[in-house]
């Protein structure tokens, strides 16, 4: 599954994106971001504060009790500061 | 929207010409209204060199979009245009452009705060701010915000 990082979430992992297989038993995206916050010391410290970090399901905002069936792309950010 | 059916999304590095896209909208109208956001030369009584645009390259035009469909659907609008800049930009410079026309000022006045409102909290954008003493931050999102896009 494809993973992608954005603002101070990707500079604090170092990466913008990765590859990742997924265990069958992580089927969901609270579950998911569990899973991920174990890779690295980096990961762990990035995910630290979950309640600020959102994410999206093949490109839609989901919340964190979203099934991950089928999807390709799981995106996690911070809150959007555009405008 | 009756006069146009598609709303006028933009995602560039380049500057906005914001007569040439209200002129635009002016076709089947009877009002033009608009919002142009501005990158400020400070932020917390610090002084501000440049502001890094990042966004979701993926999910951005679907965003706007949408909000545009949204507008489209509480308002009786004949066209609409959301513009936004993204990578570095410096003070002064337009970072996005929201406008909205209609038959009549209500409609557009309205759509046009609504846009801006709803983009601030619901499109994949991320503000860098570098400042004049080498300092740098991701800027936070602001519970105001939350607060004007949730009164529409």
């Amino acid at each position: 599954m494809k993973i992608l990082y954005f603002a101070w979430l990707r500079e604090r992992i170092g990466l913008s994106e990765e590859d990742v297989d997924i265990p069958p038993e992580v089927t969901t995206i609270s579950a998911l971001t569990d899973f991920l916050s174990a890779r690295s010391p980096a990961h762990t410290r990035a995910f630290a504060d979950r309640r600020a970090i959102k994410t999206a399901l093949d490109q839609r905002f989901v919340p964190p009790d979203t099934l991950l069936e089928g999807a390709r792309e799981i995106a996690f950010f911070p809150p959007f500061t555009g405008g | 929207m009756t006069g146009r059916s598609m709303p006028r999304i933009v995602v560039t590095t380049e500057d906005i010409d914001v007569g040439a896209e209200l002129a635009a909208l002016e076709a089947g109208a009877g009002a033009v209204a608009s919002f142009v956001g501005v990158v400020r030369g400070e932020a917390d009584g610090r002084r501000l060199t440049s502001l890094i645009l990042e966004h979701y390259p993926a999910m951005t035009e679907a965003s706007l979009a949408e909000i545009a469909k949204t507008a489209a659907n509480r308002w009786q609008l004949t066209g609409c245009t959301i513009i936004h800049r993204v990578g570095e930009l410096t003070p002064g410079d337009r970072i996005v452009l929201a406008a909205a026309a209609s038959a009549h000022r209500a409609d557009a006045l309205a759509a046009t705060a609504f846009l801006i409102d709803w983009l601030k909290t619901d499109a994949p954008f991320w503000k860098r701010e570098n400042f004049a003493d080498g300092t740098s931050h991701w800027v936070s999102a602001r519970d105001e915000d939350q607060e004007a896009r949730n009164r529409w």
